[in-house]
């Protein structure tokens, strides 16, 4: 109080100048964080709108068999992508592993995040091995599974000087493969995610709860599930999203029948060289995902991606 | 309604030990507090009665009956934590209710007993509201009305005022003290304050480094500290080092700084066994600050005057008589004395306490 009385006396006294400092002030913090966000703003639009624009104008042109694509705009691949049942096919399979995927990530990762959460002093080592195998290549990590799934690989081998099997089995490229390489890929983030709500939740609450007669596994699923339900959620998302836009793990341990629709894009663009094509598709999956994130931003709200991607 | 044992306790985490050999009685309908410093093993100790942790020795007796093996969710004990711990995902009245849920009342009770409760707390228009929606005062009854609903043994609160502001908490501290006084449940409450530790309790048990140092009602901790840390922990001390020359049917003669040979009566020296080494506490409050010597039947000495801390309606002066310097909390009508003022230090005899050095 004493302070904003001297502050006032001291702009009766002397108004236009005070007004003027004030002015500045207020100016530069009003410019400041345009200043900070700047550099980042210039990258996302050089590098990834105006590339984005570039796709949509793309996807309105036309694959000559020869010589250049025809500029214009000509809804010819949309009405492709949008009605051919092959299309359909591959971008309902894709959503499908996507899920079953972040099912099974959900199962493995919300026990190993309570494990984080629970334990006392060696947190922070747990974290840091569930994030070392991010200092992996992606790739490298997906083909691991060749040495291990492979007909002379690890398992096989295992099982023949056992004597279990006689011949190798083949294990790889097939649909549960593709669903093992994206679980492998995927589980840290949903781990990451559960672990940073399970972490906020006050471990009071499930003693209150026991102590008012619950078992463990009461508390557990009257306090504990339900409060940590954003993080899943978002661990969930994340992994659905990026599971269902992958094309390497397909690549490497599908079948020529498991392709997900990132490979039709990659298909269409580098082995076909039908650029309008294949962006077209690459935006008929960047809506479809993009519909998800939206319906997930309605009901649950983005800062809690956020919270578990910080 | 339980009163509550515990025998011979010990609390080991790895190498550290919390709590050391402790037994203590908590009679039934009593309000017990567990005092002491943090760390001095209080929340572990009821945290082993709640059942939250295993104690590594010792039992723990409820109604008669050991439950070291009894689970937590079958104790029934209500408890209440710092932090209210309230479900934040569930309305006031879900919350209150939860613990009946678990205990085969119907639907229709559960409601009649949780607006009982509500209203027991005087917050009876708040159910259908979340907790997030309540202040911190309000979320703290409802902590308590949901710990005594399902009609505990035992109640347990573990520093439950101290995350309020220092008004709420003098308000809340005589209200709960009334909600325990009207139901009448044995409780059993952490705190590190001596002065909610004074006014709520039946008995006091003051812990320090995981042991108990002193277990008595509120006057009795008070005016006569079993230990040095007992007379620091509770209230402004004075403790002068000195002998007990004799000890005698009529009192404890103590030779000590300041005020040479001082008569204790024996109730103020029950732990001093002979002669020896002895110390005498002087409570703050009871060191008289006068402008002339006393009447007889007083103790007395010269001093000056450091420090004068003016509070209104008291002083708290630090005085220096030859080496020593003491502290008093004098009530004064007009002015203080000023500072380098030669004051008379006035001591009644039955206003020591003698402790065995």
């Amino acid at each position: 109080m004493i302070f904003d009385f001297a502050i006032c006396a001291h702009v009766q006294s002397a108004p236009s100048a005070t007004q003027d400092v004030a002015m500045s002030v207020e100016a530069r913090e009003r410019r400041q964080p345009w200043v900070l966000l700047a550099p980042a703003l210039g990258a996302v639009t050089l590098l990834l709108l105006v590339p984005l624009l570039f796709i949509v104008v793309y996807s309105f042109w036309l694959r000559s068999a020869v010589g250049p694509d025809t500029a214009g705009f000509h809804l010819d691949n949309w009405q492709r992508a949008l009605t051919d049942p092959f299309y359909r096919y591959i971008l309902l399979n894709t959503l499908k592993i996507a899920a079953i995927t972040t099912f099974f990530c959900a199962l493995l990762g919300y026990p190993a995040a309570y494990f984080i959460t629970r334990s006392s002093g060696n947190k922070l080592i747990l974290l840091l091995l569930l994030m070392l195998p991010f200092w992996i290549s992606y790739i490298i990590r997906t083909m691991s599974w060749i040495n291990i799934l492979g007909s002379s690989g690890a398992l096989n081998t295992a099982l023949m000087s056992m004597g279990v099997i006689s011949s190798p089995i083949q294990m790889l490229y097939n649909e549960a493969t593709v669903i093992l390489g994206l679980v492998h890929f995927l589980l840290p983030f949903m781990v990451l995610n559960i672990y940073v709500s399970l972490d906020g939740i006050d471990t009071n609450l499930e003693d209150a709860a026991t102590s008012l007669g619950a078992t463990r596994w009461q508390a557990f699923t009257q306090v504990t599930l339900p409060l940590s339900l954003p993080g899943l959620a978002a661990g969930g998302l994340l992994c659905f999203v990026l599971g269902a836009g992958t094309y390497i793990t397909p690549l490497i341990l599908g079948g020529p029948r498991d392709a997900m629709f990132a490979n039709l894009v990659f298909e269409a663009i580098i082995t076909q060289l039908n650029w309008p094509m294949g962006s077209a598709l690459s935006l008929l999956l960047l809506i479809v995902l993009g519909a998800l994130v939206a319906l997930y931003n309605r009901y649950l709200g983005m800062s809690q991606l956020t919270k578990g991607l910080g | 309604m339980g009163a509550v044992t515990l025998n011979n306790i010990v609390k080991r985490f790895g190498t550290f030990t919390a709590v050391e050999q402790t037994s203590m009685q908590i009679p039934e309908g009593s309000f017990t507090t567990l005092l002491g410093p943090s760390g001095c093993g209080k929340t572990t100790t009821l945290r082993m009665i709640a059942g939250l942790l295993d104690p590594s020795e010792g039992e723990i007796i409820i109604n008669g009956k050991r439950v070291n093996d009894v689970p937590i969710h079958k104790r029934n004990l209500g408890l209440v934590f710092q932090n209210y711990a309230l479900f934040p995902h569930k309305t006031v009245a879900d919350n209150v209710g939860f613990g009946l849920r678990y205990r085969n009342v119907p639907r229709a009770d559960i409601a009649r007993r949780v607006q009982d409760a509500l209203e027991l707390v005087q917050l009876p228009q708040v159910a259908n509201r979340y907790p997030k929606a309540l202040s911190g005062g309000q979320q703290q009854r409802i902590a308590l009305a949901r710990a005594i609903v399902i009609e505990p043994d035992v109640l347990l609160l573990d520093e439950p005022l101290s995350a309020l502001d220092a008004n709420l908490r003098e308000d809340m501290r005589v209200e709960l003290k009334n909600i325990q006084s009207r139901i009448g449940v044995t409780t059993v409450f952490v705190t590190h304050d001596q002065s909610e530790a004074l006014a709520m309790s039946d008995q006091i048990v003051v812990m320090s480094d995981g042991k108990v140092e002193q277990v008595g009602a509120p006057e009795e901790v008070y005016n006569t500290p079993a230990s040095e840390f007992v007379a620091r922990f509770l209230g402004a001390s004075n403790i002068l080092g000195g002998r007990c020359l004799s000890r005698g049917p009529d009192g404890a003669v103590l030779e000590v700084p300041v005020f040479g040979k001082v008569i204790v009566p024996s109730a103020k020296a029950p732990h001093l066994a002979g002669e020896g080494a002895a110390k005498l506490v002087i409570r703050a409050e009871k060191l008289l600050l006068r402008d002339a010597p006393p009447e007889s039947g007083a103790f007395s000495a010269p001093a000056t005057v450091e420090t004068v801390d003016y509070q209104g309606q008291s002083v708290r002066y630090f005085v220096r008589a030859g080496d020593t310097q003491l502290q008093a909390i004098n009530m004064i009508d007009e002015r203080p004395f000023a500072v380098g003022a030669q004051v008379h230090l006035t001591l009644r005899p039955q206003d020591c306490a003698a402790l065995p050095g």
